[in-house]
């Protein structure tokens, strides 16, 4: 199942590898809650968007909501995943001020989706399977705000009660940049299917990421979580600091302790948050005010024919259907805009130029500016016209990237470019013959070396581009001079 | 005039307001008086005569223009389990404290859709857990019956002892209950009233303080069988704000009082034959059979085999349920607060002074139920023997239509009597916590006095949704019982 061979860390005492599990929360794109019916969104002022249910005020009682539940379904489909057509939900049992029910709602033993697996791509190009465990549906916590006053915590109950999917995968990575590749895959899955907005900023997309370590083929190690990682980077820094950790405990003879640990960006490392002793008994039991979930096959089957092109099946179709690169087929894929850019641009172009074009400059000046492609100030039409230019031959590749920067720049459409600064390219053969003629004359020296080296017509190549402003036509050119310094 | 009127039945107060004989404000100043000489009960927690005259008010108009609902203008008591908007909700618990919500449970403002007056709220068991009213907040309802043979004050057994009392005294036409366990059948049947526990999922339980959400269940306490069903049918209804709601349509259930029971056939289970119970109680047993036969009823013998594993069963998944609806009693947001160094501290003293003994009891409880390694053999075992006394009454209700039991192993007992021993205090549930495991309605009807002049109940338990015929058949025997003894006045005296 794996194509490449794990990365392994060499330790004093010889080499190890990690072992990676992680718990994605994904909070669920709603307009409303799981179970209260009251408005989600960002930036409402504190305790706003808070109901009697999400209050946990006495006799509130939980509905579901149908468009979670959906939700749920598309993301469970879009990760290959089984869906379990009757599912319960169960009450977690804690205190906190920012539970307000003492309990969070959840699905402990019997989720809304099962098994599943994702392919996830390396930088590299290679790819590798992780299992999917489960995915199930469950109540947010409010935030607990401890910065305000030195002598008190404030809580806001906005978040309390909104839907997030926990997606478990199997131990199936073995490197902190196999953890963040998964992440990213799921997130571009999540995002493909509408069913989570990715924002990790906003913290709409976190992870609790397991670590162990053991030697190449031991069985596997005792592992430690670390709780609520929200970057692709902290991912990283966390599980790689960890690993470092466990190896240095364990080749110092001594054993891990199982256990919850939180990452301290500032610090760039782990610390203890609770033991296994510590640990809560949440004494999970089924939620007496809900009744289980049973879903009419029918729906899910109009669910799976609503889905749309997911990102493999698209990374596959436009390798084939475009004859791109895996990698330039990646890079377009990694978002559903981008690739519809794409397509739009490449329409009647060639498609390997168009991608070439898309994937690098544009991705990258957009990049650079931190925009994404839905604010490109270079439309798909006009990314086409600028291919058309140069399959057409009025602009050279070396030209192209001038003019690329002046529609970047807002000077309009490539034609518009073209033309405002007499960019087109010059393939008169009777023109550029009457310039070599003289060229070849003027020069009778370079003229002998070239029939001695035959690379040595570059000279003269780069003098007619000298000459033209680099509009010469380089095809065009080297015929001339080939033919008339009987070249072959 | 004011005695007259609060010794009316629901039925025929409706009757009476509707041909304008009295009026609406007449009836509430009637009970509200009768309420204020009777504080010496203790039924009422929370008096609100301003409010009950402004809907009586607001009744009059409405049946001066020849309008109103089906109990419009019918003066009733609240169990304080019920939220009510704007008005002191407790669940006669310190820890709720000064609580006023701002909703209204579906029952009751579906009783006030109808046109019926709020005197106010019941005394109850604290969060309904206890079977005599005695671990109330505010102290025990007392019951308005008492021993020929000793004034010492009886409990109206629980928890809606409040509810039993007051109807049992006429300080209400009729009162909501809830009935995790029996709390509606057997203070009606310590009381000498009729209560109904309607099928799990008849009323919603929107609003209503939880208990235990799987068993909790809404119901009226009333004077009559007629009373209690005109009550049902305005408290019952589909409420898509309670998932466990069921969708089912709400028959006129007053319509079933007075039908023919010729030809139902009822059973008697030999399991509910509890050893130790009163002679008496027997013998009014063997006499509801008998006035079932002559009334054209078959009644015939019946199993229930896993009767006795019913009570274990049901404290531990009540308990289990509590322990954590209770968690929101916390201090953070509304109720008491009893602030401390750290959060720890300001939840742990909250909860001490908040909580009675029997309901810490029981969130310790189902706490310990409901622990890693405790589950499989407690809860996880419980919800099998649950399964199991569902499965028997299906298997009872292919041969029959209903059951006839006792519905409380004793009559009124006096306070203290039980209090000092939980678990004799928890047997006061055993003819009545299995209607609840399985989700089925049951009633209680008084049929009778036992040589102490006290009031005993005998308990209908119907099909799910299967209300009418429990009315058919408990109206059939209230015109056999002829039950017309009322508990004397002694606390006017005084």
């Amino acid at each position: 199942m794996r194509t490449a061979t794990s990365k392994l860390i060499e330790g004093r005492t010889g080499p190890w590898e990690i072992v990676l599990g992680l718990e994605i929360h994904a909070q669920v794109a709603s307009k409303a809650k799981l179970f209260s019916g009251a408005a989600v969104g960002f930036g409402a002022g504190p305790n706003e968007q808070v109901s009697l249910v999400d209050a946990a005020m006495p006799g509130m009682l939980p509905v579901i909501n149908r468009g979670c539940v959906e939700q749920a379904i598309r993301s469970g489909l879009g990760l290959k995943a089984k869906i379990n057509h009757w599912s319960r939900f169960d009450r977690k049992n804690y205190f906190y001020p920012d539970l307000p029910q003492g309990y969070q709602i959840s699905q402990y033993k019997d989720p809304i989706v099962g098994e599943g697996q994702i392919e996830v791509e390396r930088d590299d190009g290679t790819s590798f399977t992780v299992r999917i465990e489960r995915l199930h549906l469950e109540q947010d916590a409010g935030k607990s705000i401890h910065d305000l006053d030195p002598n008190a915590t404030y809580v806001d109950l906005n978040r309390a009660g909104t839907a997030l999917m926990e997606i478990v995968s199997h131990p199936d990575m073995r490197s902190a940049e196999e953890a963040a590749a998964y992440v990213k895959k799921v997130r571009t899955i999540l995002r493909y299917l509408g069913t989570c907005d990715g924002d990790m900023e906003k913290g709409n997309l976190r992870a609790d990421v397991n670590v162990s370590v053991r030697r190449p083929g031991a069985p596997f190690g005792t592992r430690c979580e670390i709780k609520n990682v929200n970057s692709y980077r902290y991912i990283q820094q966390a599980i790689e600091y960890e690993a470092r950790r466990q190896i240095e405990i364990l080749e110092d003879g001594g054993q891990i302790a199982q256990e919850t640990r939180l990452f301290d960006p500032g610090r760039g490392e782990t610390r203890s948050m609770r033991s296994k002793e510590e640990a809560h008994d949440y004494r999970y039991f089924p939620d007496p005010d809900l009744l289980p979930l049973v879903l009419d096959p029918a729906w899910v089957k109009a669910i799976e024919a609503s889905l749309p092109e997911l990102p493999d099946d698209k990374r596959r179709r436009l390798m084939s259907q475009y004859g791109l690169s895996a990698y330039d087929a990646g890079v377009l894929v990694a978002e559903a805009s981008r690739a519809d850019f794409f397509e739009a641009a490449a329409r009647g172009r060639d498609a390997k130029l168009v991608a070439n074009w898309v994937a690098n400059e544009l991705l990258g000046h957009l990049a650079k500016d931190g925009l994404d492609i839905g604010q490109s100030p270079i439309s798909a039409v006009d990314i086409a016209g600028l291919v058309q230019l140069i399959e057409e031959n009025v602009i050279s590749t070396k030209i192209a990237r001038e003019v690329f920067e002046r529609m970047w720049a807002g000077e309009g459409t490539a034609a518009d470019v073209v033309e405002a600064h007499g960019l087109r390219q010059v393939s008169d053969s009777g023109a550029l013959e009457a310039m070599i003629d003289q060229l070849i004359a003027a020069n009778p020296g370079q003229a002998a070396a070239v029939k001695a080296k035959p690379q040595a017509v570059g000279w003269f190549v780069g003098q007619v581009m000298r000459q033209t402003g680099g509009k010469a036509n380089p095809g065009a050119v080297n015929e001339i001079l080939r033919r008339k310094l009987g070249v072959e | 005039m004011s005695g007259e009127l609060t010794a009316l039945s629901l039925k025929a107060a409706l009757e009476g307001l509707k041909a304008r004989k009295f009026s609406a404000v007449e009836l509430a100043h009637a009970h509200l008086e009768a309420i204020a000489a009777a504080r010496p009960l203790n039924a009422y927690v929370l008096e609100t005569p301003e409010r009950a005259l402004a809907m009586a008010e607001a009744s009059d108009a409405r049946l001066a223009r020849g309008e109103g609902g089906r109990l419009e203008g019918a003066a009733l008591g609240i169990k304080d389990l019920f939220c009510t908007e704007g008005v002191r909700s407790t669940a006669c618990s310190r820890i709720l404290g000064d609580f006023r919500p701002t909703y209204e449970s579906t029952v009751t403002a579906n009783l006030w859709r109808d046109g019926a007056v709020m005197l106010g709220k019941l005394n109850m068991d604290e969060f309904a857990m206890g079977s005599s009213n005695e671990t109330s907040a505010f102290g025990p309802a007392i019951n308005p019956w008492r021993s020929r043979s000793s004034n010492r004050p009886l409990t109206p057994g629980g928890s809606s002892g409040g509810s039993a009392s007051a109807v049992a005294a006429e300080l209400a036409l009729g009162a909501t209950a809830t009935d995790t366990g029996g709390s509606i059948r057997q203070p009606a049947s310590l009381t000498g009233t009729v209560g109904i526990k309607p099928t799990y999922g008849r009323c919603s339980r929107w609003g209503i303080v939880a208990f235990a959400s799987s068993l909790d269940q809404a119901g009226p306490i009333a004077r009559t069988v007629e009373d209690a069903a005109i009550l049902l049918t305005s408290m019952s209804g589909h409420d898509p704000k309670d998932s466990t709601s069921l969708p089912a349509e709400v028959p006129d259930f007053a319509s079933f009082v007075g039908q023919s029971v010729k030809g139902l056939k009822v059973g008697v289970p030999k399991e509910y034959r509890a050893d130790g119970m009163p002679a008496e109680i027997e013998a009014l047993w063997a006499q509801g059979v008998e006035w079932l036969r002559e009334a054209g009823c078959e009644v015939v013998d019946v199993s229930l085999p896993q009767t006795k594993y019913a009570l274990p069963a049901y404290y531990i998944i009540a308990p289990a349920e509590a322990s954590s609806n209770l968690a929101r009693y916390d201090g953070m947001r509304y109720g008491l607060r009893i602030d401390g160094p750290s959060l720890t501290d300001v939840y742990e003293a909250t909860r001490a002074a908040g909580f009675g003994e029997e309901v810490k009891r029981r969130i310790l409880i189902g706490a310990y139920v409901l622990s890693a390694g405790y589950y499989d053999a407690y809860y996880l075992k419980a919800q099998k023997v649950r399964r199991r006394i569902a499965d028997d009454f299906a298997a009872a209700f292919e041969k029959v239509d209903a059951l006839l039991t006792p519905t409380a192993p004793s009559a009124a007992f006096g306070l203290g009597d039980a209090s000092a021993d939980p678990v004799a205090m928890y047997l006061n549930d055993v003819f009545t916590v299995t209607v609840n495991l399985a989700g089925l309605p049951g009633l209680s009807l008084p049929a009778g006095l036992d040589a102490q002049g006290l009031p005993l109940g005998l308990q209908l338990i119907g099909r799910a949704l299967d209300e009418g015929t429990l009315f058919r058949l408990a109206g059939a025997m209230e015109k056999a019982a002829a039950f017309q003894a009322r508990p004397t006045r002694w606390w006017r005296g005084s």
